[in-house]
């Protein structure tokens, strides 16, 4: 581990190993990954009573920060702050507004000012809710809803939860993911959420146009034939494809990417016959996937998105509590002599 | 190190320094700007300042074929009095200054408004480069001649791509003509496009945008063709990769002039220095990989890479808090540059001679000039001590930028004196 990613570590972790941001799953180990879906599984049920409330976040103020627009994640975020009892703020901000870094720090600095305990950010660069964590509010627990191309770990986590419920466990899962990981900072927070819970193989299914550069290191194999890639596999997720890659001349056409891509029944039928078909939503029906496939027997794609809700109370809870820790701590120190 | 003073002739004497070329003891008699004469230890020679400069290494003073100055027009990010003052910390006593000012340095105007201003306020010799299509844009070719008349020392694009290769061609083929030496920073923009990273593993872990090798090294190869072909004196700078440094010793052995710098930071760091989001480290091109920066630090021992520039690029600090992909591209290294190489030297990746050589000499000769220590020339000079440390921080840097890239490390080589034309443009007792 190089010094930068043991501070990358530290930065969303106390010094008791406690969450207090949840920035990326680099650097989160196997023990806590467990701890959050145990604390998700805990919360399933509080989304199964007449009064779905816990008093966890009574007092708090949460701001849903989305600098890039967004649907269900916003809302299963809302949902969740509502949930732990958090007063919640949404603000949808332009981007157009906040280009420059300076006025992205002002905005923030504001809603710090506000006392705000927790803001959830949703940007389109890499490592914007990192530089906020690290630069801007430190004091407020920064969780990352979705960050250019680099990460999206509520979602990858819930995608975990999800694939616990219905296998079990992850020892000896094949999973692959197919299409545009190249864009997705859903697949990379994936890949490394399960290859720190102990799945046997990630396989990633894609043109070359599509892959990041040495893809191969982060610990993936790589397949171009979606039909040899779906062989034995116990999960398949599909990715989201944008119509932008048409235009970016990443890709010829739907019609020939759905040939050779899309999840159709003939294609799943190659895979191991209890195999699970997930997708991070929202999905584009006959570009990706058939719609007997979304619809269909072996698709838990509903499961994900009730799953999201638990998580992000999971996850939330976890962070405020690291982050009040580590408030006590510092005052604690500064009234020391 | 201590000063006295007496009535004679010389200007100044700097006593019990080693000259770094060979390591003995000298004597460095200065008058009337230049080098007078240079004597063994046992010179009794006395002028009106004599300055004791044991433990010290004599130097000629560095040269910097890139360097941004930001005046006129990007105050806020530093301007000619601060960031001369900064070169003359670092031992720097020429710098090149690169096109990309605003107005643009397109026309004689803005080079003589550049040169007065230095002459006013530099404290080193400041020598433009002009821009060698109008407006930087790649499109127009520039008063070349005139550029070149009115002082500037050389025609590049800044860190601004000619893309249109019909455009290069003609700019190479005019610049000939007159026996310019034309400067570009290698990078085909349409595969360069949008990314600001290097193409490797902590791109696709940290979902940046890359920049591959190829960005690089496809101009590399239609610059050399193009030069090759309209025998203009082409200088490549910064390189970033093994194959751009393959294909330069291939240039050369067919016979083109062709020469090359690296920035400093290039041989020190790689692509890893992005893994924590630091955007300090958001350099253009790109920081890359480790085969990389072994391929070029092997370029300057072997003499392939002519000089090693600073790439200064003093910024405000709104410039680089924002997220990544947002903040804008360079370091300031200035100040940093001689002890960022004196580390270089500890690790053993290149000796000291080679390290001073490609901040002297080498650079020089790139724009037809030199940079010795011998009677008759310039008393451009820099004195270090190799041994002292010294960390680097906000109370003690000139630069109007403070993104250098080791807050709060203890480095080795302490700059005790610059001297240029004779006259102290940096001196440890003035801080």
């Amino acid at each position: 581990m190089t010094a930068q990613d043991s501070s990358r570590t530290s930065l969303q972790l106390t010094e008791e190993g406690q969450l207090r941001h949840f920035l990326t799953l680099d650097g989160l180990d196997r023990a806590l990954l467990t701890d959050i879906l145990d604390t998700a599984d805990s919360f399933i049920e509080v989304g199964e009573r007449s009064i779905k409330k816990v008093p966890l976040l009574r007092g708090r103020t949460v701001v849903n920060l989305f600098f890039e627009s967004s649907t269900r994640t916003r809302s299963t975020f809302e949902l969740a702050a509502k949930r732990l009892s958090a007063d919640v703020l949404n603000l949808d901000i332009n981007t157009s507004a906040t280009s420059k870094g300076e006025s992205l720090s002002d905005t923030l600095l504001n809603l710090e000012a506000m006392a705000s305990d927790m803001f959830v950010v949703r940007h389109s660069q890499s490592g914007a809710p990192h530089f906020i964590a690290e630069s801007v509010t430190p004091g407020v627990a920064i969780i990352n809803a979705g960050d250019g191309r680099h990460a999206h770990p509520t979602q990858a986590m819930l995608d975990m939860l999800t694939i616990r419920q219905h296998k079990g466990g992850f020892e000896g899962l094949k999973v692959a993911i197919v299409g545009d990981v190249l864009h997705s900072r859903v697949a990379r927070s994936q890949i490394r959420a399960l290859q720190e819970l102990g799945a046997a193989e990630v396989r990633v299914i894609a043109p070359a146009t599509l892959l990041p550069r040495d893809v191969e290191a982060l610990g993936c194999t790589v397949q171009y034939d979606m039909a040899r890639g779906m062989q034995d596999l116990d999960v398949v997720i599909m990715l989201r494809l944008q119509k932008e890659r048409m235009e970016g001349a990443l890709l010829p056409s739907e019609r020939e990417f759905y040939r050779l891509y899309g999840l159709s029944q003939e294609k799943l039928a190659l895979a191991h016959p209890e195999c699970i078909v997930m997708h991070p939503g929202p999905i584009n029906r006959g570009v990706e996937i058939e719609s007997a496939v979304a619809d269909g027997p072996q698709s838990v794609i509903l499961d994900q998105v009730t799953n999201g809700i638990a998580i992000r109370m999971a996850v939330m809870s976890m962070a405020m509590g690291g982050q009040m820790a580590e408030r006590n701590r510092q005052s604690a120190a500064r009234k020391a002599p | 190190m201590s000063v006295t003073t007496k009535h004679s002739s010389p200007d100044l004497i700097l006593v019990g320094g080693r000259l770094a070329t060979n390591g003995e003891v000298t004597t460095v008699v200065i008058r009337d700007g230049k080098i007078a004469a240079l004597a063994g230890p046992e010179s009794r020679q006395t002028a009106e300042r004599t300055i004791d400069v044991s433990g010290c290494l004599i130097s000629a003073g560095f040269v910097d074929l890139c360097c941004n100055l930001r005046e006129p027009g990007n105050g806020q990010k530093g301007n000619i009095a601060s960031e001369s003052r900064a070169a003359a910390h670092g031992g720097f006593t020429t710098l090149c200054a690169s096109p990309e000012t605003s107005p643009v340095n397109d026309s004689g105007a803005v080079t003589n408004l550049i040169l007065d201003v230095a002459a006013k306020r530099s404290s080193v010799r400041i020598l433009p480069v002009g821009a060698i299509t109008r407006g930087l844009e790649g499109e127009l070719l520039s008063d070349m001649a005139g550029l070149s008349g009115a002082g500037c020392i050389a025609l590049g694009n800044g860190s601004r791509p000619v893309s249109n290769a019909r455009v290069l061609r003609r700019c190479m083929a005019y610049a000939q003509t007159f026996g310019l030496t034309v400067m570009f920073s290698p990078e085909n923009q349409a595969l360069a496009a949008d990314g600001y990273a290097h193409d490797g593993l902590v791109a696709s872990r940290l979902g940046l945008v890359g920049i591959p090798e190829v960005a690089e090294t496809a101009a590399v190869m239609e610059m050399l063709l193009l030069a090759e072909e309209t025998g203009v004196r082409l200088h490549l700078s910064q390189l970033s990769c093994a194959r751009s440094v393959e294909m330069l010793m291939e240039g050369r052995r067919r016979g083109i002039a062709v020469t090359a710098d690296v920035a400093m930071h290039q041989l020190l760091f790689t692509g890893n220095a992005l893994s924590g989001f630091d955007s300090r480290f958001h350099v253009r091109p790109p920081l890359r990989s480790e085969s990389d920066r072994q391929a070029l630090l092997a370029g300057v021992r072997e003499g392939v890479i002519d000089a090693i520039t600073s790439q200064h690029q003093p910024h405000d600090s709104a410039a680089k808090q924002a997220p990544l992909a947002a903040t804008e591209p360079g370091l300031s290294t200035i100040e940093t540059t001689l002890s960022m190489g004196l580390v270089l030297v500890e690790r053993g990746e290149l000796s000291q001679q080679q390290l001073l050589k490609a901040l002297t000499e080498g650079p020089a000769s790139v724009i037809g000039r030199r940079a010795v220590i011998e009677p008759g020339a310039p008393a451009d000079l820099c004195v270090f001590d190799p041994a002292a440390v010294w960390t680097p921080a906000a109370s003690n840097l000139c630069s109007a930028g403070l993104h250098h890239p080791f807050p709060s490390k203890s480095l080795p080589g302490v700059v005790r004196l610059t001297l240029c034309d004779g006259v102290s443009a940096w001196s440890s007792e003035s801080v």
